[in-house]
């Protein structure tokens, strides 16, 4: 089990990680998400013992490892660039953790080779990384990580670089593959898409600190507060400042009759947000208490099966709400051609004045759009 | 197109006229040179590289030369692969300041430091060594491969170096197993200019130098006898001067041209 205590790292007066506490299982598979300069990168150093923590500790089965070399840690690590050795062939850089573990030949010529056969590097075994496309070096370079059999292995946006296709592959495969050695998986990524098709564990990180732990899911259908919600959120979460009075959320742009449950939250400031697919174009929803918002067209983005339409909620101004709705099939609007858009008060989030969530949809089953986003 | 060729064929014979005299200066007697204007000699004579082959006051200048430029490639480059590494990966106090003091050292002319040299070498009795000489030529090599092989090790993600730690490597086996090889191209830069550097320095080697060391530079300004100057075999030796930088240049020519491509040259 890998521990994280109070973990804090700073790097003159940049404070990269602040206070991280987190437990992994072996055999589990955990997926770092935030956006970029989010800390992920930091995080996996300092696990890997690539950095040492300014404050806190990090154990290892219990075990306190500050001070241990990184030679000397069992971790195995992949980068988002395609990392391998030049000058070695695929065959040695697969088969240099096991060199210097000073193994003998029959077992690393076995263990590359079931590892080349996983992840179909067989036939490129004899090549230089170069004279590889970018898939098969990335590969190349987890095999590398596969063969070692760490207990930690991070992987640092490994698809990241890769064409969609390969990408959608890999994603498939990869849990499946390092599931088996039992190691304790760390992903990192920025695309919300990917934590949920992996699955495992999501950790969401916001400006270096730790917003929520927990299964996929449940982080996405219940996020604790605004941060992880807009991390775990693409197209972007549409959010809005409102005031609460009795019944009722009002701001500039529209007013919002609330359901029963939410009665009991004291009249204050909030922030609601709505996925974009919960944002109708059409009135017609058929759902109880939908709030009418007067918006306009700034731009429309098909993809084919499904449009997003960017708008401007009220009038002219750098400040107005931008948001996104996502509806299905092609909807080609005219720029500054004026809609009504549809919210329907049960399947808003509320966020009160620190970020904290007050209310979530009830079924919130994120039935559209995030499989395909990317 | 023909018309255009003119200029590059014009430059090279321009470039190619001295070298090509020396040469037939050195086939040529000295009272030949004296006496008539040739082009090419009219008493084809190898008597005055027979000359420099047999007598050992000459050809030991080769072997000095030879013997302190080689010390001084090695030194400069097992001390300046360290520093380059540690400039290219680590943040330390005044590390910009340090790299760029590094190379004003090659703005002072030779010159300046040969009086400060003589009497130092002199104090610790190296004075007529080999070693003395490839010494003092690492003040201006030593920084020139510094900053050569920084940008070579520079362009050579960081994420290789961690991969290595990750998979087990200690440092000098990662060195010597991993890094050596992706920047041989660098190395071979920085060992031809700390070559050519050393080989054509005249002022301190022939200070620094008296008979036991004394480079082939020196020994050629030393060719007036009784006689007068000795034309023929001054042009021979020259052009077996040439030969030794000719070859290297030869040898890493791929080298090069992919250095100026790569790091910084």
């Amino acid at each position: 089990m890998l521990e994280l205590i109070n973990v804090s790292k700073r790097v003159g007066h940049q404070q990269h990680i602040q206070d991280i506490n987190l437990q992994l299982q072996p055999g589990s598979l955990n997926v770092l998400l935030g956006a970029t300069l989010s800390g992920k990168t930091t995080l996996m150093r300092l696990m890997a013992g690539l950095e040492t923590p300014s404050a806190g500790e990090i154990r290892f089965n219990g075990a306190n490892v500050r001070g241990i070399p990184v030679q000397k840690r069992d971790v195995a690590m992949v980068y988002q660039q395609f990392i391998n050795y030049p000058s070695l062939s695929v065959f040695e850089n697969i088969a240099s953790p096991l060199r210097v573990a000073g193994l003998d030949k029959a077992t690393i010529h076995h263990r590359v080779h079931k590892a080349a056969e996983l992840l179909r590097l067989t036939d490129y075994l004899h090549r230089l990384p170069a004279d590889l496309s970018g898939g098969q070096q990335q590969r190349t370079a987890l095999a590398r990580a596969l063969v070692k059999q760490a207990k930690l292995v991070l992987l640092d946006e490994p698809l990241a670089n890769l064409d969609y296709k390969l990408r959608e592959e890999l994603r498939r495969e990869l849990p499946v593959i390092f599931a088996r050695t039992g190691a304790i998986l760390v992903y990192a990524s920025t695309e919300p898409s990917e934590a949920l098709l992996l699955g495992g564990n999501t950790a969401t990180l916001h400006e270096g600190r730790l917003t929520q732990f927990g299964p996929a899911i449940e982080v996405f259908q219940r996020p604790v507060d605004v941060h992880t919600a807009r991390i775990f959120s693409d197209p972007p979460l549409n959010t809005v400042a409102v005031h609460k009075h009795g019944n009722e959320l009002v701001c500039a742009d529209f007013v919002m009759r609330l359901a029963a449950d939410a009665a009991h939250l004291p009249d204050a400031a909030y922030t609601l947000a709505v996925r974009p697919w919960h944002v109708r174009i059409d009135s017609e929803t058929g759902l109880p208490d939908v709030a009418l918002i007067n918006a306009h067209v700034e731009v429309t983005e098909i993809t084919g099966s499904e449009s997003y339409v960017h708008v401007r909620l009220g009038g002219q101004g750098p400040d107005v709400p931008r948001w996104v709705a996502l509806v299905q099939g092609v909807r080609d609007l005219p720029a500054d051609s004026s809609l009504t858009l549809a919210v329907s008060a049960a399947q808003i989030y509320l966020f009160d004045a620190e970020g904290k969530r007050c209310l979530a949809p009830a079924g919130d089953t994120g039935d559209s759009g995030l499989g395909n986003s990317d | 197109m023909i018309r255009r060729a003119w200029i590059p064929v014009l430059y090279i014979v321009f470039l190619m006229l001295p070298l090509y005299w020396l040469l037939m200066m050195s086939f040529k007697t000295n009272q030949e040179i004296l006496s008539t204007f040739s082009l090419w000699p009219r008493e084809f004579t190898l008597q005055n590289y027979i000359t420099i082959l047999s007598d050992s006051s000459w050809y030991s200048g080769y072997i000095n030369s030879m013997i302190y430029v080689v010390m001084n490639t090695v030194i400069s480059l097992s001390v300046a692969l360290p520093a380059a590494y540690a400039f290219s990966r680590y943040r330390f106090l005044g590390d910009k300041h340090l790299f760029f003091w590094l190379l004003t050292n090659r703005m002072a002319p030779p010159a300046v430091f040969v009086l400060p040299f003589f009497q130092l070498y002199s104090a610790f009795g190296l004075i007529d060594t080999h070693i003395a000489v490839a010494l003092a030529h690492c003040l201006f090599n030593v920084p020139l491969a510094v900053w050569i092989l920084e940008g070579f090790m520079s362009s050579v993600p960081r994420e290789i170096d961690e991969t290595a730690y990750i998979d087990g490597y200690s440092f000098p086996r990662f060195f010597t197993k991993i890094f050596t090889p992706l920047i041989a191209p660098g190395i071979g830069v920085a060992a031809f200019f700390c070559f050519m550097f050393s080989w054509v320095e005249l002022l301190i080697a022939r200070t620094l130098t008296v008979t036991d060391a004394k480079p082939i530079s020196a020994i050629m300004t030393r060719t007036v006898s009784a006689s007068g100057l000795d034309w023929g075999v001054l042009a021979a030796a020259g052009m077996l001067t040439v030969i030794p930088g000719a070859l290297v240049i030869y040898f890493v020519r791929n080298h090069i041209a992919k250095g100026f491509a790569l790091g910084r040259v």
